[in-house]
Parts: C-alpha cells; sequence; structure tokens
C-alpha cells in the first residue's frame, strides 16, 4: 500500500496539527475559544494566559519533540541493526537515562532546581554511551552493539531497582515510580529549553546516515563497497541516541513503544526502504505521541493516567496485527 | 585504463593466513577468473582488493593504495558484489539498483538526471525491466542475482570484482551472468569474478588465478592453468580436460590417490 512520499509527509503533517491543537485545546480547565484566542493574542486574562502559554503550549512543544525524537531513532536503529524490532531502549539509553533521572530524585538533587533532574539523565544517556563504546569495541556487528547494549540496559534497571529498594522513604519511592510511568504534565519551557537543542542534535544526527542505512541492506560488506564508512555510521548513529533519546526522556520519564511501533506503522506506507521511514516515523511519531498525551488528558480515571502506561497500551495492538499477518491470518 | 595490483598481499583473520604472499596485475579490458578449493582465500583476497579486510603488502587502484584510500573514492573506481544474496529489507528492484550510484551521492542529497540514467542503463544491461517494481526479496535465484549484478553495474566504476556470481544459479542463469561479465569486460571494464565452475571459468574468463591455501599457484590462460596435474594437486581430483573449441573442458573423474 506505498503512497507517494510527499502525500504521505502531507498527511502525518496533517496529522499531528491535529494533535498540538487538540494539546493546546483539551486539559481539565475548560477554555472558551474566545478566552484562547485573546491569550494568544496578548489581550487574555492571567488564568487563561498562564494555562496556554505556561502550561498547555510547552507541553504540546515537548510532546511534538519528545515523540518526534522517539520514532527517528526507531526506525534509524531499526535500519541500523536491520532488526524491525529495534528501539531506543536495545542500546540501554533510555534506561541509563532513567537511572540519571532516578538518582536525581533519590538524592533530593531534583528539589534544588528543575533542570537538576533533566540534566543527570542526559549525562546518564552519555555516559551509557561511553559503556557501550567501550563494550561493543571496534566491531561493526550488530550481534555484538545489541549484547553490549543489553548488558548497560540490564545495569540501569538494576541501579532503578535498587534506589527503589533502598529508598530512604515511602515518597521518594513513589515519586521515583511515578517519573517512571513517563508524563508530560507539568512541564515548563525551563525543560524545552533542556529538550530541544538536544532533540535537534540528535536528530540532525541520525537523519545524515539515511542512505547509509539503505546501503546496509546488502549488509556490512556491500555497504562498505559502496563507499560507506560504517565506523563513522556508527558514531554518528549512537551520538545521536544518546544525546537526543536522553535529552527527550530527561523531560518525559521512559516512555517505551514509541521508537518500536511508529516506524512499523509508516514503513508499509513507504518504498520500505530505512531512510524512507526516517521522516515520516519522526512526524508520526510526534503525531502519535502528542495524541495519546491529549488522551491521557480526556480519558477520566480516579488516578492521573500516565502517559507511558497509554503508549505500552498502543504497542499491543500494533504487534497483533503484525503476529496476525506472519501467521497469514490476516 | 584502470588496473589492479597486488604485490605481495598477505590477509590473516584472526591468527589464521589466509593469503600468502600473492602478487599479481589485473587489466581493463579482461575478464579474470579467480579459483581454487573451498576455503583457499579467493573471496578473502577479492575483500581485500576492496579493503574490506586489512592486509599486509601492497594493492594498487592503479597508483592508489587502497589501504589509504577513502571509501567512496575506491568505491567510484572499484565496483563489488558480494558472495550470497542477503537482502536484509524488502526493497523494490529499482530502490536497489539506486543503491549502486551511492558512492556518487553527498549526504542527504537527491539523485540526479545523471544518476538516473546510469540506473537505466544498469537495468538495460542487466535486462531486468520487468522486474524494476517488484520487491527484490520475493524474486527467484536467478532474477535476483541479475538484479545485484545491475546494482553493481550502476556504479559504472571502471572496475567490477564479482565474488561468486553463480552460486545457487542453474547453467541457463550462470550462462547469462557469464556473458554479461564477459561483455562488460569486451566494453574496456576491469573484471574480476571468484568461481567454482572450473568449465564456466574457462569457457569465458580471459585469464585465471588459481589459488591453494592461500598462495597463487597458477596465473595464466585457462589452458595453461587448468592442466590435470594443477587439479590434482590444487584440488586432489584426476580430471579429464579436453578442449571444446577454444576453450577447455574439465571433468572430474574421482579423488586422486
Amino acid at each position: 500500500m506505498t503512497i507517494s512520499r510527499p502525500l504521505l509527509i502531507a498527511g502525518l503533517i496533517a496529522l499531528t496539527l491535529a494533535a498540538a491543537i487538540g494539546s493546546i485545546l483539551f486539559g481539565p480547565v475548560h477554555l472558551s475559544l474566545a478566552r484562547m484566542i485573546a491569550a494568544f493574542t496578548g489581550h487574555g486574562d492571567r488564568i487563561a494566559t498562564t494555562i496556554l502559554l505556561e502550561l498547555r503550549l510547552p507541553r504540546m512543544l515537548l510532546g511534538l519533540g519528545v515523540g518526534a525524537m522517539l520514532g527517528l531513532a526507531g526506525a534509524a536503529l531499526q535500519g541500523y541493526l536491520r532488526n524491525p524490532l529495534a528501539e531506543p531502549s536495545v542500546l540501554g539509553t533510555s534506561n541509563a537515562a532513567s537511572l540519571g533521572a532516578v538518582a536525581a530524585l533519590y538524592f533530593g538533587l531534583a528539589a534544588l532546581h528543575p533542570v537538576v533532574l533533566p540534566v543527570l539523565a542526559v549525562l546518564g544517556a552519555l555516559l551509557s554511551l561511553a559503556g557501550l563504546s567501550a563494550l561493543a569495541g571496534r566491531s561493526e556487528s550488530p550481534l555484538t552493539l545489541i549484547l553490549a547494549g543489553i548488558a548497560i540496559a540490564t545495569l540501569a534497571t538494576a541501579g532503578v531497582s535498587l534506589a527503589l529498594n533502598l529508598s530512604p522513604n515511602p515518597f521518594a519511592a513513589m515519586e521515583i515510580m511515578t517519573w517512571l510511568l513517563g508524563s508530560l504534565e507539568n512541564r515548563s519551557f525551563e525543560h524545552v529549553w533542556i529538550a530541544y537543542p538536544c532533540i535537534a542534535i540528535g536528530g540532525l544526527l541520525l537523519l545524515w546516515d539515511g542512505r547509509a542505512l539503505d546501503a546496509l541492506t546488502l549488509g556490512e560488506d556491500g555497504a562498505q563497497a559502496l563507499g560507506v564508512d560504517l565506523r563513522r555510521t556508527r558514531i554518528r548513529l549512537l551520538l545521536g541516541t544518546a544525546i537526543g533519546v536522553g535529552g527527550a526522556v530527561a523531560v518525559s520519564g521512559a516512555i517505551g513503544f514509541i521508537g518500536l511501533i511508529v516506524p512499523h506503522l509508516v514503513r508499509p506506507l513507504t518504498d520500505r526502504s530505512p531512510s524512507a521511514i526516517l521522516i515520516p516515523s519522526a512526524i508520526g511519531g510526534a503525531a502519535l505521541l502528542t495524541f495519546a498525551d491529549v488522551a491521557v488528558r480526556l480519558i477520566d480515571t480516579r488516578n492521573e493516567l500516565k502517559l507511558g502506561v497509554v503508549t505500552a497500551f498502543l504497542g499491543v495492538p500494533v504487534f497483533l496485527i503484525h503476529l496476525m499477518r506472519e501467521r497469514r491470518l490476516w | 585504463m584502470v588496473s589492479i595490483s597486488l604485490e605481495q598481499v598477505g590477509v590473516s583473520l584472526g591468527r589464521r593466513t589466509v593469503v600468502r604472499n600473492a602478487s599479481a596485475t589485473f587489466r581493463a579490458g579482461a575478464l579474470a577468473g579467480i579459483v581454487g578449493p573451498n576455503g583457499a582465500g579467493k573471496s578473502t583476497l577479492a575483500r581485500a582488493m576492496l579493503a574490506l579486510v586489512p592486509h599486509i603488502g601492497r594493492i594498487l587502484v592503479d597508483d592508489a593504495e587502497v589501504a589509504t584510500m577513502p571509501r567512496a573514492e575506491l568505491a567510484r573506481r572499484v565496483a563489488y558484489l558480494p558472495q550470497g544474496q542477503t537482502l536484509h529489507w524488502p526493497l523494490t528492484v529499482e530502490r536497489l539498483v539506486e543503491l549502486g550510484r551511492l558512492p556518487h551521492l553527498a549526504p542527504m542529497s537527491r539523485i540526479g538526471d545523471a544518476d538516473g540514467a546510469a540506473i537505466e542503463r544498469a537495468i538495460e544491461r542487466a535486462d531486468i525491466a520487468a522486474l524494476r517494481d517488484r520487491v527484490a526479496t520475493e524474486l527467484s535465484g536467478g532474477e535476483r542475482a541479475r538484479v545485484l549484478l545491475a546494482r553493481a553495474l550502476a556504479v559504472e566504476a571502471p572496475a567490477l570484482i564479482a565474488d561468486e556470481p553463480l552460486a545457487s544459479l542453474d547453467p541457463g542463469h550462470q550462462i547469462d551472468v557469464m556473458e554479461l561479465l564477459h561483455g562488460e569486460a569486451r566494453a574496456g571494464a576491469l573484471v574480476i569474478a571468484v568461481l567454482h565452475d572450473l568449465t564456466m571459468a574457462a569457457r569465458y574468463c580471459d585469464r585465471l588465478v588459481l589459488i591453494d591455501r592461500g598462495t597463487i599457484v597458477a596465473d595464466g590462460t585457462p589452458a595453461e592453468v587448468l592442466t590435470p596435474a594443477n587439479l590434482k594437486s590444487v584440488y586432489g581430483i584426476d580430471a579429464r580436460v579436453e578442449l571444446a573449441g577454444d576453450w577447455p573442458t574439465v571433468t572430474a573423474l574421482g579423488r586422486s590417490r
């Protein structure tokens, strides 16, 4: 069901715009359209202006940016590792970023200033990159990289469990658990300024190697014989993932499955080459995460529903459909 | 006119020496076959010529050493058809052939008119126009071999190295592929093919290089290389070699005692 690339991109942008508008329109406090327009044009009342410009706008921007980064990183890693089940957590990046954030909560550093937690999360992601390079060495085999990534992810998860196990009081444990579920609630422009530069740098690094990812369709020898410098490709890919996903997870908490499912959703609409799904996965990721974040606000639950929980549920039907196709049931 | 020269080349994979002291020069306008038993080091030698494995000694493409040449530069001078037909993603035939233009493209740039023309020429030469919209992973072995060959031709490099291009092909498709490689050489390209089928090698190659346990043991015309004595010492077989037209045909009679 391949559709033309301009049509696909236009459709995905339209979806993303709809999600962005939904993210501005909906929230726990109902605001009339007139109040919103007044707030955006600088003539609004203080409450409407605060809600729109200081809560909903940064939340929308983060939904778009984090979703785009997770979608893009998933698509790039699936292409590089030639594995449709790859996603950012395969390299341990998101787990290490989570560990950095959990350390900030555990040691009470997060209370000092709102930027401490995201900064430590980005540092965690960068540290995981150093560990990954040390463990994987110069090998260009995807299997070595996956094994090194699993080692890093396991270590980071163990660290998070240790923090929960030894947490000084139930409230600290609760705070850590809540953060781990992932959310974009109560984020400010400070978070946007932390996440966006990381996402911009990470995104550019991942987009750079689209053609190299296509060449890897022929295997490592085939790609190198087409002039691809695999060592540099890998450095850009790992750096892009660590910086971009680290920055994204730092402000959103651990949000899984976007990087895994979005490339699967857009791939059948493209010519299936790894480079062709990069930008659609970024736009699709932005739309999906922002829609999920709107759903979190609209679904009425006793306790506040977390974004990471919704994205995890979204993953199930996508993989059921794939499973049914694989078994030729559908 | 392009040339590839090997000067006392050695290749080790891990602790094992796979190629020893290999020297040879390959020139444009000829189809050279590299033959030898399984594990003799044929593919490793081919991979060394593309700087895919580290080597000692010198490998020169024209006057430049492959070890220090930028990868894209080497890719523009020597096209490579790797062993096997592995395809990790279900690309269409056209997208697959397009990959051959990669050495000519800057990162994030688009395919230009000159690239489009090269792709069309490769599709025509490999006679795969009817397959262009098909998904390459769904093709038969013979079709896929032609498509992968078109991908290598689309590079439009002056030299082409094909590693076992006849593997898993029926005799008809083997002839198609060898005719194509032979035609490229006649058109002025330097073509090297790693081959197992000695009669095919003798029929189409202008020159054969026979490798045994990493060492080049014979280098010359097919009639000079494929002698019963060489076949006995290298392959361990008793063989009958007969001249059929201008080329020798090899019939293996049994293991030599």
